[in-house]
This record gives C-alpha cells, sequence and structure tokens, in this order.
C-alpha cells in the first residue's frame, strides 16, 4: 500500500465507546494500515478499504470475473458458502445495499439472517454490543454491518467471533462500494480494449471526479482510497462547504469549478445530496446546486461519449444528475448496481471460503496444479 | 513448479514422455467415438487446469478423425469443491462452457484421476449448466487412491502410486516424483 492515509473527519464516537475494557480494536478504522485483515485469530475482516492493498483489490476483481460467469448460468448458484450463515445488522436504513449483500450470500448457498432496527432502539449505548453478542451466540460466520456511527463495524469486530464486513458506516467507509466502483471501471475498460491487445490491469492514467458532498460521504473517502491505490488520478469537486476541510495526505485536488475539469476527465463520479444539507445552510437550494454542480444537459452533451458517468445510488434525478443523463449509454450506473453482487460475492467467499491470501494480482499459484489433487 | 507450503515438485522418473501421450490421447479419441459411434451430441470438457489442454488435443485428434467439429469448454470445480474452508481454495481460471448440455454427452477431461474429489465436484457443477444424456470421464492417467465411487471411462494409462507421491503432466509427458521443501527454505 503506497498511500497510507488518514482519514479526516472519521470520526468514531460510538453510542458505547466508554466501555471499560471495552476494545483495543476501537477507532483501528481510521488508523489505516493497522485495520490490515487479519487479527491475531485468523478471522478476517473488511473494515475499510485498506484492509486490502492493490493486488488485494485485483484478487477481489478475478474472483469477481468467475462470479460473473456464475451469475449467467442456468442456475446461478454454487454451494461454495453451504453451511455458512450471514448476518445482515442494518442499524441505519438501506434497501440495495442488503439485497444485494443478501443476494451475494444466497448465490453462494449461505443462509442468511437479517436483523434491522429502527435508529432509535440503538440510542441506548448497550443495546448494540448486547444485539451483536446475541446474534454472535446464534453462531454465524459473518456479520454486515451498517450504521449511521462512525466506526461501530470496527468496534463490532471485538464482541463476534465472526467476519465482520463493512456495510457503510457514518460518514467513515462503505468498502464494498468502493470495490465495485473500481471494478465497472475496470470492466468498462476492459470491454473497450481491442481484441489482442493488453488489458489495462488497474486504473492506472484514469482520471476520475468525484462530485458533490465528499465531506459527509462515506462512498467518497473509500473510493478515494481505492481509486488512488489503483492507480486513477482524483480530483474531489464541490462547493467549498461540501469538500474535506483539509486535503493533508490524501493524494487528490479539489476545486469548486466543475466545468473547468469537466473537459480532462474520463469518469464523472456523482455523489447523492441530502436534502437536509440544505437545510444546514450547507447548500443555497437544490435548484443552485443543480446549475453549478449537477450533470446538466448542457454538460453531460459537452462530455465526450467515452466519458463514464457513475453514481452509487439512489439517485436524486434533477439534483446531482439531470433526468436524461442518467441514461445516456456512457452510464454505469445499473452496471454498478449488477456488479455489486459480484463484489459482495468475491468478498464474502474471500473471507469465509478462500482460506489464504488471495493470490498477488492473478489466478494461479493455490491449487495443485500439475492433477496431484485431481 | 512451484506449489503450495513453498515446495516443489522434484520428478524422480519419466513414465509416459511425449509421444506415448500422443499415442494414448489418439487412442482415446478413437474409443470416445466407437462408443459414443460418432460424435454426434458429444462435447468436451476440460478441468481447469491440467485437463484444458488435455482437452484441446482430444478436440483436434477427434476433428482430424472424423472432420467433426466438438464444441470444447473449461470448468472450474472451486466453487464446489468438498474441502472449502480446509485449505485455500480459490478459483484458477473463468469457467467457459459454450454449449447447453442439456441432452450432450460430455466427455469430462482431466490429467491426473487420485481420490476422485475433483471429478465429484465436476459432476456437480456440471449438473448446474443443463442435464447431460451422459457424462463420461476421459484421464491421462488414474494412480488410484480413490476416496468416492468414480470410475474413468477412458484412461491413458494406470499408474501404481504411493500416496504422498506426485504425477505431473505436463506438454513434455508424464512424469512421478514427490514434494520436496525448496531448498531456499530449509
Amino acid at each position: 500500500m503506497t498511500t497510507t492515509l488518514e482519514t479526516p473527519g472519521a470520526s468514531t464516537t460510538l453510542p458505547s465507546a466508554g466501555q471499560p475494557g471495552g476494545t483495543p480494536a476501537a477507532g483501528a478504522a481510521a488508523g489505516a494500515a493497522a485495520a490490515r485483515s487479519a487479527g491475531a485469530s485468523g478471522v478476517r475482516h473488511l473494515v475499510s478499504i485498506t484492509d486490502l492493498d492493490r493486488d488485494g483489490m485485483l484478487g477481489i476483481f478475478h474472483l469477481a470475473d468467475a462470479f460473473k460467469e456464475v451469475a449467467e448460468r442456468p442456475i446461478p448458484r454454487v454451494p461454495a458458502l453451504r453451511g455458512k450463515t450471514v448476518a445482515t445488522l442494518f442499524f441505519e436504513a438501506s434497501t440495495r445495499t442488503r439485497l444485494s449483500f443478501e443476494a451475494a450470500a444466497k448465490r453462494l448457498s449461505a443462509d442468511v439472517m437479517s436483523f434491522s432496527a429502527s435508529s432509535s432502539s440503538l440510542e441506548k449505548g448497550e443495546s448494540l454490543r448486547d444485539t451483536v453478542e446475541t446474534i454472535d451466540a446464534m453462531g454465524v460466520d459473518a456479520m454486515i454491518v451498517r450504521h449511521k456511527s462512525s466506526g461501530v463495524p470496527s468496534q463490532v469486530r471485538a464482541w463476534t467471533k465472526a467476519s465482520v464486513v463493512n456495510g457503510g458506516d457514518g460518514q467513515h467507509e462503505h468498502p464494498t462500494q468502493a470495490l465495485l466502483d473500481c471494478y465497472t471501471i475496470r470492466e468498462a475498460l476492459l470491454d473497450r480494449t481491442p481484441a489482442g491487445e493488453t488489458p489495462p490491469e488497474d486504473l492506472r492514467g484514469m482520471r476520475i471526479a468525484i462530485v458533490g458532498d465528499v465531506r459527509h460521504s462515506r462512498v467518497a473517502r473509500s473510493d478515494v482510497l481505492a481509486m488512488t491505490a489503483l492507480g486513477a488520478e482524483v480530483v474531489l469537486v464541490g462547493p467549498r462547504t461540501l469538500l474535506p476541510p483539509s486535503l493533508d495526505g490524501w493524494p487528490v485536488k479539489a476545486t469548486p469549478d466543475f466545468d473547468g475539469v469537466l473537459d480532462s476527465l474520463d469518469v464523472v463520479y456523482l455523489l447523492r445530496i441530502q436534502r437536509e444539507r440544505a437545510q444546514a445552510a450547507l447548500l443555497p437550494s437544490m435548484e443552485e446546486y443543480h446549475e453549478r454542480f449537477g450533470l446538466t444537459r448542457e454538460r453531460a452533451a459537452r462530455l465526450d461519449e467515452r466519458v463514464l458517468v457513475m453514481h452509487p445510488g439512489p439517485m436524486n434525478r434533477g439534483v446531482e444528475i439531470a433526468p436524461e443523463a442518467a441514461d445516456l449509454p456512457s452510464s454505469l450506473i445499473t452496471r454498478q448496481v449488477k456488479n455489486g453482487v459480484l463484489i459482495r460475492m468475491a468478498v464474502l467467499f474471500h473471507l469465509l471460503g478462500a482460506g489464504g491470501p488471495l493470490p498477488a494480482g492473478a489466478f494461479g499459484g493455490t491449487e495443485s496444479g500439475g492433477g496431484a489433487d485431481a | 513448479m512451484a506449489r503450495p507450503g513453498g515446495r516443489v515438485f522434484v520428478a524422480r522418473a519419466q513414465v509416459m514422455d511425449t509421444d506415448e501421450v500422443s499415442r494414448a490421447l489418439r487412442r482415446i479419441a478413437h474409443e470416445v467415438i466407437e462408443r459414443n459411434h460418432g460424435l454426434a451430441q458429444v462435447a468436451v470438457i476440460g478441468l481447469q487446469t491440467g485437463g484444458v489442454p488435455l482437452a484441446e488435443r482430444l478436440v483436434a485428434v477427434l476433428k482430424e478423425i472424423e472432420g467433426a467439429e466438438v464444441p470444447l469448454g473449461t470448468l472450474d470445480v472451486a466453487f464446489y469443491r468438498d474441502d472449502i474452508g480446509l485449505r485455500p481454495v480459490l478459483p484458477e481460471e473463468v469457467t467457459s462452457i459454450p454449449v447447453d448440455l442439456t441432452g450432450a454427452t460430455v466427455v469430462l477431461v482431466d490429467d491426473v484421476l487420485f481420490t476422485g474429489r475433483t471429478v465429484r465436484a465436476a459432476l456437480d457443477a456440471l449438473a448446474d449448466y443443463g442435464r447431460a444424456r451422459a457424462v463420461q470421464l476421459a484421464v491421462m492417467v488414474d494412480r488410484g487412491h480413490r476416496e468416492l465411487p468414480i470410475r474413468p471411462d477412458y484412461v491413458g494409462k494406470n499408474l501404481p502410486t504411493r500416496r504422498d507421491e506426485v504425477v505431473d503432466v505436463t506438454s513434455e509427458g508424464v512424469s512421478i516424483g514427490e514434494l520436496v521443501a525448496e531448498r531456499s527454505q530449509r
């Protein structure tokens, strides 16, 4: 990992953080490399995208390629995780991420348990820990955790023997989203590589703008880390009120001038704008935001047809993206959703099934090769 | 060739040279044609990774003999193995089965038949691509020590082995030997 990054603004404040004898792991997520994969117990987690280095990400992509073939079969299901149980613990509402994880687990033949809580029931500090320990006692192999507070998945690691996957925590990280975004860009690059030429291995040379509420976005944080680790050049675009207060240690640039960078881009990545940002006086109005930072009809027309348009969903058509721009041929938005399932299958198989480190960048090397075990 | 655990394969003896492998493949091709009364509805599927080059050669020989183009596929059984979680299991290549197998006679090709567990996994995997009329198994070497009731239909060579020996099939032929710790790691 060449980019050892701090995660500014990632406050790991937890409802129950102050517990005595709590967890040494608390707050580790903000400490970048400290969160790297396996703990002492050998259980592996994906709490931060920095749990994977560049080769680890490419290994996940290769696994996802194998699952893409599975998805195209008449029976799109493999028995790889038969007998394993995956629990989704969504303390914050989410439909698509949860469905995506559950579809991934089911296509691997894992059993799925679903826990959702209204955020109000979590105000009592102890209940998060109790919930996790209760579900742990039922015997699960992986917990997918989403929570409105940054650092919860990191904390949960200490309370369970299961592998913990961060399904999005507060303003901290959303690692599977970053993986599926980078996988989708890479897939588009592979598709346009002429036959006979070597396709690019990673995202080297790509110029990506992440546009919108970067400051509050866990998607942006994980994406910056993943995209730059894979060699892309990232520029953050948004009103100054929604850009990070400091870019210290981040290998990215930031600008409030969308039109100034528009012509130099390979990818336009639009973030969802939440209406409460306007209420918090960070934005004048949704209409003005659309004019200055939205992918308007005019900006979409200016874009080269090779420029890829992405969005993590759910979209606010008319705010960050003009209604027609989302349906451009270069829009990857539905492919992102499709690839989300493949990436989550790859992550679950990596954590629960593969049983070893990912091969450096490619297939091969783990099987006995010469038929010793045929 | 590097193997798991940092061990390397050291050949003790060659048991088939390239000519013998070619002749065995040619004989297997004739047996496939004879047994299936031609090649109508026959598809050849190589198991990743050792079976794939042999499957490609088998298809070429079949074409030479019968003049018919037999569909060729490749299958990686990683997601169907019964030892997932017991040892590192990762797919080596993406599976590619270009034809609907419903009603087809599938000739599965692998380099070495040992415990039979890879073939068991392959049979499960094949079922997800359609209901084949029949599945037949062709291997270059049957080395014994089966752990499941699986029997090959076409065999290049029956080779008695010890369990801890390793059989290596490459483009240079077939050899038998052991896995030893790499000198640098001793």
